[in-house]
């Protein structure tokens, strides 16, 4: 670990050349080879994400000039960011992002944790062929049930709504098979003396497993989140007002048939992006905490 | 307090049977260990005692009423397990106190924040906090109530494990080698401390463990398991002193049982230098042919020099001659390997006191031959399929000598 990197004394409190050289001084061949593959694998990450940013204040005409500038030659970042923000009904559009999002969050749940449970803890009849099952399932792309569904969606009159936009991912199996995964190693000890003691299987869940998973749970939710946040996909197939459009849909509005204005969308993509990125900087510790945290020790 | 009865259980994993027909009758208020070695069906037995496995086919009655059906929570049990089995992230009041909030408290007022609207929440929590803080002041936790699992000891975790079983009031106090995870030391401690509560609880209690001095120190009656059987039942005593089975013999008792093979011809059993006449026990016949004859390390008599003799002792038992070869050093008393003549493939184990054994001259590390003695009622007769023998030595006495110790046989048996 270079001293740049650490909070406390040996950093420096003001601006001073030496201490900043002697910081980032290379410590041998070896390392600055490390740090240049650093940066290059950095590079190829962020700049799709630098290139969106400076898109998005560009004028169209200028997003497709032949030569690529980070800085805008002709600034059309105001008009572009206005129009996003106040020419459309954005809040609307986040408020039915947040909809989708915590209502397929929430349904998830519900479903995989009592099924995770079935199949880690309990024994009965067939549940090496349903865990199979479900194994099976995780490799199914949406885009092969889509159409099915879509018929399905269609027929009981649910096209355009909120539901048909969350309805084919309320199971999830990779929560299952995760939650699935992550139950078994709770002690079975712990859920035999919860038997004697009187629980029932519900309240072992609720009492017991869903205290013990919250790691799991946490990972799991930023997953599934992040996921329906950026999904375009579904929601274009489904949904046609307006006001039924998530944050990400809404980017698709200014690709029209004989023009599309790349401007506007890329500063749309850069507001609907902001708030994850936003959220995820805020807290990025009990992110990480979450994901490499494990298991529970009685 | 209850009485437990169990009528031909079975059980089987798949193809594999783990228990096979066992009947047992524990009265109430007896503590009554299954001991066995691992893989020998004792957990599962206590499971189907609890509830937690169900039986293939056989019966199980708590005081006379048929409970295979009923759930573990209905039979009003409670369980003890080896790894504690604490609820993770509730502190220790709440670990005691779970099974009265879910005894006492019907489901809507167990619920989240919704609890706080049901009277039954308000009106039967103080006394759930009254009994468990009784039941902490007697296992001496008080101070512990606050803390989670993690924070505790050992020690500390398995006082609020039986707390958490003693709360409830069982009719029968369920353990599955509950010290198991306990240091040497603390395992005593502690062992002593059960034996304590069972008997100021007078509850019926069933042990499991593989330790046979938990089983033999603590238990009123011991069921010594094997490969799904329970092979002898019966108080430790008997099982030490009088065991059904050669296996028995060699579970119970440290260090193990010497066995060695001898024969049976016309009442005499012949033994390398034991040569023991023996007359059949009522009710039973001896067959002429092979058998096993065991001696228990501690019924070996090390024959000391003269001036350390004593006196009571001198003169009395089989006379055998022991090659010492290796001696274990336990502290106040030594474990000398040797060989006895006649059988040189077999390991013999003495148990003798330390001075006993210097008494016998010469250093300890020295090989050399010892005399030892061993009285024919602690010889130990089994069939060659391990079946116990039920035979009575014939006893010499100064007046009448039996017909077969005549002749050279006088000189090795000599006896009261």
């Amino acid at each position: 670990m270079t001293p740049l990197l650490q909070d406390g004394p040996s950093r420096p409190s003001r601006f001073d050349l030496p201490a900043l050289w002697r910081a980032v001084r290379p410590r041998s061949p070896s390392a600055v080879i490390v740090t240049a593959l650093l940066l290059l694998g950095a590079w190829i990450m962020v700049f799709p994400f630098i290139w969106m940013v400076s898109s998005s204040l560009k004028p169209t005409s200028e997003v497709f000039a032949p030569v690529f500038t980070i800085i805008p030659k002709t600034f059309a970042g105001l008009g572009n960011y206005y129009s996003v923000l106040f020419d459309q009904p954005y809040p609307r559009f986040l408020l039915n992002s947040l909809i989708v999002c915590v209502g397929i969050l929430v349904v998830q749940l519900v479903t995989a944790i009592p099924a995770a449970y079935a199949l880690a803890k309990l024994k009965f009849r067939g549940s090496t062929i349903l865990f199979g099952t479900v194994v099976a399932s995780l490799t199914i792309p949406i885009n092969v049930t889509s159409i099915p569904i879509y018929i399905g969606i269609v027929k009981v009159g649910l096209l355009d709504t909120h539901v048909a936009m969350m309805f084919p991912f309320f199971i999830s199996v990779f929560a299952i098979f995760l939650f699935r995964q992550f139950f078994r190693t709770f002690p079975d000890s712990i859920i035999q003396a919860a038997r004697i003691d009187g629980f029932s299987e519900m309240e072992i869940v609720l009492r017991l497993i869903l205290p013990s998973a919250v790691p799991a749970i946490a990972a799991f939710s930023v997953f599934s989140f992040v996921a329906h946040w950026n999904d375009l996909y579904w929601p274009l197939i489904v949904v046609q007002s307006q006001d039924k459009m998530t944050a990400t849909l809404s980017m698709m509005q200014y690709q029209q048939e004989f023009y599309t204005d790349y401007g506007k969308t890329f500063a749309s993509a850069t507001v609907v992006t902001a708030p994850m990125v936003i959220a995820f900087l805020l807290a990025r510790r009990h992110f990480i905490r979450g994901i490499t945290m494990t298991g529970v020790k009685g | 307090m209850a009485k437990l009865s169990l009528n031909g259980i079975c059980k089987s994993f798949g193809k594999t049977a783990i228990l096979k027909d066992i009947s047992l009758d524990i009265e109430d208020g007896e503590f009554v260990s299954l001991v066995g070695q691992s893989g020998c069906g004792k957990s599962t037995l206590l499971r189907v005692i609890a509830g937690l496995e169900t039986p293939d086919s056989g019966e199980i009655r708590i005081d006379g009423a048929r409970v295979n059906d009923a759930a573990p929570k209905h039979r009003n049990i409670a369980m003890v397990f080896q790894d504690y089995a604490l609820y993770p992230h509730m502190s220790v009041a709440e670990n005691m106190g779970m099974p009265l909030i879910m005894a006492r408290l019907p489901l809507h007022a167990r619920l989240p924040l919704l609890r706080h609207l049901a009277p039954a929440h308000a009106r039967e929590r103080p006394g759930i906090q009254r009994d468990v803080a009784e039941v902490a002041r007697k296992l001496r936790i008080e101070h512990l109530l606050d803390r989670r699992p993690a924070q505790l000891s050992g020690g500390q975790r398995q006082r609020v494990a039986l707390g958490r079983a003693l709360v409830r009031d069982p009719k029968i106090f369920l353990m599955d080698e509950p010290l198991s995870n306990l240091d040497a030391k603390l395992r005593v401690q502690v062992r002593r401390e059960i034996s304590e509560l069972h008997a100021s609880s007078g509850l019926t209690f069933v042990y499991v463990t593989h330790d046979q001095v938990e089983a033999m120190t603590m238990s009123s009656r011991v069921a010594l398991m094997q490969g799904g059987s329970i092979l002898q039942m019966g108080a430790p005593n008997t099982l030490y002193g009088n065991p059904d089975t050669v296996d028995v013999a060699r579970f119970i008792g440290s260090p193990e049982i010497n066995i060695l093979p001898g024969t049976l011809e016309d009442g005499v059993v012949r033994c390398g230098e034991i040569v023991l006449p023996i007359a059949p026990a009522a009710g039973g016949g001896l067959r002429s042919g092979p058998v096993q004859v065991g001696v228990r390390p501690e019924h070996m008599v090390l024959e000391t020099v003269p001036e350390l003799a004593y006196p009571a002792r001198a003169g009395r038992g089989l006379s055998l001659t022991f090659r010492k070869q290796t001696i274990e050093d336990l502290g106040g008393e030594v474990l000398v390997h040797g060989r006895l003549d006649g059988h040189p493939e077999h390991d013999v184990r003495i148990r003798a006191q330390k001075s006993e054994a210097y008494g016998c001259g010469g250093s300890l590390s020295e090989a050399r031959d010892w005399e030892v003695r061993v009285n024919p009622a602690h010889i130990l007769l089994f069939d060659a399929g391990g079946m116990r023998l039920r035979a009575e030595p014939v006893l010499a006495d100064d007046h009448a000598e039996p017909a077969a110790l005549q002749g050279g046989l006088r000189k090795k048996l000599d006896l009261v």
